[in-house]
């Protein structure tokens, strides 16, 4: 298909959804006046039902608990989906496809990275670790610190060397790492089954409102979703940082250049 | 208001639809689909918004002020994870593709058959 007729299919279609877009836009309650139930409920029973302070993650963990194992299960799913696609193909090995830009000069990691990365990695473990644990009582949770928990693992590949570094990363655990995490959260859910008759019911004693121990099992469900998320984004990482090891190893290394001079 | 709230979400929609439809390049046309998604974010924390209320954490806060509507936020924190995992393995294609034809552009994924 031409960018022309792309663009003229666009075109044609285009009003067809702008009308159904503005229809559905103008039946909304007006800005600022939201008439949702369903909130003003929640808002009023998570704190005393609850003993949570921050109402998303009731309804995330707890409420709808349900929903947030499946959007697990898809981000398990789309993990896997990109450690297979990255992995090494079958018709080819590690270094069979050339940098597209021959004799690029990659510049070496400078000491200004290497020193600030490598300090920041014990301060993002423990945001990491605050932003987790606090997932019931301020805005954050597995999903948000996970992702930050991940982030110090890029750290490390930033102030390091990725290609050095590879041998070192101990990918079983990592997968083993995400995996149960995801399991546990099923385990979580069946235990409520077992304990209090429903799937993901809060058994878990409630303990004292605004305390890091309150709140039932959310904390609980908090971790071992921080745990797979942090797993699985650095499987993402590794997986597309392995690609750059692919295309790069066969490139000569630079002759020495003059730091002096300005590269072409 | 409303016009400026919605109409934000709506111009997302637009810019990114355009930008996937006139992409010269498969990465960029990857980030137009993050683009289209962010229109959600926008339409959905507009939603449950409700003028001079406060956020629905009850930290620090008496239980009973108003808030605004935490359902759809939980289901933007959602949309967030889907939106990350979708760029992933788009990303994840475009390497491969660009591994195996040596192009990012988006008019040559014609024929996946025979290049593939």
């Amino acid at each position: 298909m031409t960018p022309r007729t792309r663009r003229l299919l666009f075109l044609a279609s285009a009003p067809v959804l702008g009308i159904v877009v503005v229809a559905g836009l103008v039946g909304l309650p007006r800005f600022g006046h939201s008439t949702a139930q369903y909130g003003r409920v929640l808002n009023a029973v998570s704190v005393p039902e609850r003993h949570i302070t921050d109402v998303v993650t009731a309804v995330n963990f707890d409420y709808r608990g349900v929903d947030t194992m499946g959007e697990e299960f898809i981000f398990f799913a789309a993990v896997a989906g990109v450690v297979l696609l990255l992995g090494t193909q079958a018709d080819e090995s590690p270094g069979h496809v050339e940098d597209a830009a021959t004799g690029r000069w990659v510049p070496p990691t400078s000491d200004a990275v290497r020193v600030l990365g490598l300090a920041l990695v014990g301060p993002t473990v423990l945001f990491a670790i605050y932003v987790i644990a606090h997932g019931h009582l301020t805005p954050g949770g597995g999903f948000q610190g996970g992702v930050v928990l991940a982030t110090a693992v890029l750290l490390v590949y930033l102030a390091g060397e990725y290609q050095h570094l590879h041998g070192l990363y101990p990918d079983r655990a990592i997968e083993g790492l995400e995996a149960g995490g995801a399991a546990a959260y099923v385990a979580l859910g069946i235990a409520g089954l077992a304990l209090s008759g429903s799937f993901l019911a809060n058994w878990a004693p409630l303990g004292k409102l605004g305390h890091l121990n309150s709140a039932g099992i959310v904390p609980i469900l908090n971790v071992v979703v921080g745990a797979e998320i942090a797993a699985g984004f650095v499987l993402l990482l590794s997986a597309f940082l392995h690609q750059t090891l692919i295309l790069r190893r066969h490139v000569r290394p630079p002759a020495p250049v003059d730091p002096h001079r300005r590269q072409p | 208001m409303s016009i400026l709230a919605y109409g934000v979400a709506a111009w997302l929609l637009l810019v990114g639809l355009w930008g996937i439809v006139n992409s010269r390049n498969l990465v960029h046309q990857v980030i137009c689909v993050s683009v289209v998604q962010a229109s959600t974010y926008v339409l959905l924390v507009a939603v449950g918004y409700r003028s001079g209320a406060v956020a629905p954490v009850f930290s620090g806060v008496r239980v009973g002020t108003i808030a605004v509507d935490p359902v759809v936020q939980a289901l933007c924190l959602t949309d967030v994870v889907v939106g990350t995992t979708v760029t992933a393995l788009l990303l994840a294609l475009v390497v491969q593709w660009h591994k195996r034809t040596g192009s990012l552009d988006p008019d040559q994924v014609d024929d996946l058959d025979e290049q593939g």
